[in-house]
């Protein structure tokens, strides 16, 4: 096992109307999605979701919560027709999330793709809010997870994983990881609580959100580990771990990290070569402690009696990756997880140094170095609404105005992937995963496509009674490799699908 | 611009006690990087700070 597998990440962004805080953000986020899809050229009535197979009340644990207990947002299988719901040439959804518009990102195989077509969402909503700019005032979007007053929204990561695998060793042994990952993925926030009711600065947008270890729900109650079952694949060999802890990142080194250390330590979790227990004692106050602490100072208790920094517990997890990728590759990794465990150790090498020097691979860090430039230069007190724009206005997806993007254009961030990839990502989709085949079908056929999903195309082929389904419940089929020629080849939808029924025989 | 927070004498310590430490003076090149990065921030940021962090209010997502 290494760092490759099925992976993906969904991002929640925050909007706003510039002088308008009443405006509606369901209208606004449907005209986002909208204003994006006009400019692509697609209609939002083709190529809409299909939800046959969502089953957002599914829970890994082994039942079904029932529809009538269900809080309505917990119900995302309800199609609203006046809500705008896309799916991109690139494989990615495009679509409104309750009162936000989100970019899931298609399915790739690696922490450098999934950066990649992370990176591609947020320009996806640079030009939407291009479009919208020129209606004044416009709608401002934001690559965060809290306005401060008490709202959060998330950034989702999503891992396919062996369903041979026990949900309470996933639970038992990544919930330590969960509650110290922010030290090297945390974005950084002004305030501390949910509704910044202390002044002060922590490593994470959305520790003060999280209430309880283990649960199914996603805006209330927020758990550490999602149980949210719903595979988007063959259920009785996979399971799609959902995880809602992250912050959303800028800085591609915490990005690929937060995949990357991840998918690791899920890899020695499937194949159960973690070793001893590294729980910690009441994980919930911890994830709080640890993103309270900017100087990495403060310690946990773990239940075997130890008492360890949360950077000390990080680092557990990295020589215990670093010994499994040894006993497993003896040295000889491949250039993804190389990638991932030179920048895990080397971020871990600059925080234990001084947390500052890692300020040009983790958010948490670039945003506490200007906000204390700030409070050195101008005297400024934490609760000084500067550093609070300042911590909004960090992560504006304008390239002139998201003060993130300014420090990386002006080379003061660590840049793994070239703009041009992530350019090429907004239209091209993952050449090594299904999202190849949703998102070139969708590129060449969409006059003949009338809904797509994760796991399913379907076509209304001219001339045909009914639709066709084609089902894609193994997420690494229908990749450039494997179909690349039947769809290239194929002058239009009843062609391709006359093909792969050829092929199937 | 109206609405403006003046600035302060003297930094105000109203953070709670567990705040980290101001960190260690840096290096004489990495205090004028600050110094540039906050000009260039000075030219974009929002210019009445109070009202944008006022205005920015969102509905609770998942």
């Amino acid at each position: 096992m290494t760092v490759r597998r099925v992976m993906g990440i969904e991002t929640e962004y925050g909007i706003s109307v510039p002088g308008d805080p009443a405006a509606n953000p369901m209208v606004l986020s449907g005209d986002v999605v909208t204003a994006y899809a006009t400019s692509r050229g697609i209609r939002p009535a083709r190529a809409s979701w299909d939800y046959q197979d969502e089953m957002p009340l599914r829970d890994a644990r082994g039942w079904d919560m029932g529809r009538g207990i269900a809080h309505p947002s917990q119900l995302t299988d309800v199609e609203d027709p006046t809500l705008a719901n896309v799916v991109l040439t690139n494989g990615a959804r495009l679509y409104v999330d309750h009162a936000h518009p989100e970019y899931s990102s298609p399915e790739v195989t690696t922490p450098r793709d999934a950066v990649i077509w992370d990176r591609a969402g947020e320009l996806i909503m640079r030009e939407a809010v291009a479009r919208l700019s020129t209606v004044p005032p416009g709608v401002n979007l934001y690559k965060n997870n809290t306005d401060g007053k008490g709202a959060s929204y998330g950034t989702h990561e999503n891992y396919l994983m062996s369903r041979a695998t026990p949900f309470g060793r996933i639970v038992r042994d990544l919930i330590p990881f969960f509650v110290v990952r922010q030290i090297m993925c945390g974005s950084g926030r002004v305030g501390i609580g949910v509704d910044s009711r202390v002044n002060g600065f922590q490593l994470s947008q959305r520790a003060d959100f999280f209430e309880v270890e283990v649960g199914l729900e996603t805006t209330l109650k927020r758990p550490i580990i999602n149980t949210r079952d719903e595979p988007h694949a063959v259920a009785d060999r996979y399971r799609r771990l959902h995880v809602i802890l992250g912050d959303a990142n800028h800085a591609d080194v915490a990005n690929l990290l937060k995949l990357g250390a991840t998918s690791l330590v899920l890899a020695m979790i499937e194949d159960d070569a973690l070793g001893a227990d590294l729980s910690v004692v009441n994980p919930v106050a911890a994830l709080r402690a640890v993103s309270h602490d900017p100087t990495l100072k403060r310690t946990i208790e773990l239940t075997d009696g130890r008492t360890l920094t949360g950077l000390e517990l990080l680092t557990e997890y990295f020589d215990r990756a670093g010994r499994y990728l040894e006993q497993r590759y003896a040295g000889e990794l491949d250039a993804d997880t190389a990638e991932v465990m030179h920048w895990w150790g080397t971020v871990l090498d600059h925080l234990r140094r001084d947390p500052m020097e890692a300020r040009r691979e983790v958010d948490w860090v670039a945003k506490l170095a200007v906000l204390e430039g700030y409070r050195e230069r101008d005297a400024m007190g934490w609760g000084d609404p500067r550093l609070r724009a300042v911590d909004i206005q960090w992560s504006d997806v304008r390239a002139d105005r998201g003060l993130a993007h300014r420090l990386a254009a002006t080379g003061r961030l660590e840049m793994l992937v070239d703009e041009a990839a992530v350019v090429r990502a907004v239209t091209e989709p993952p050449t090594d995963t299904r999202a190849w085949f949703r998102g070139t079908c969708l590129a060449r056929f969409a006059d003949e496509i009338v809904a797509a999903s994760w796991d399913s195309v379907i076509f209304d082929v001219r001339g045909a009674r009914v639709f066709q389904r084609v089902p894609m419940l193994e997420p690494l089929r229908g990749t450039k490799a494997a179909v690349g020629d039947l769809v290239l080849g194929a002058a239009d939808a009843e062609a391709l699908l006359t093909a792969l029924a050829a092929s199937a025989d | 611009m109206a609405g403006q927070e003046q600035i302060r004498p003297g930094r105000r310590d109203d953070g709670p006690d567990d705040l980290p430490p101001p960190t260690p003076a840096a290096p004489q090149v990495q205090s004028s990087d600050i110094d540039d990065i906050l000009d260039e921030i000075d030219g974009v940021l929002e210019s009445n700070a109070e009202e944008f962090v006022r205005g920015f209010v969102q509905k609770g997502g998942q």
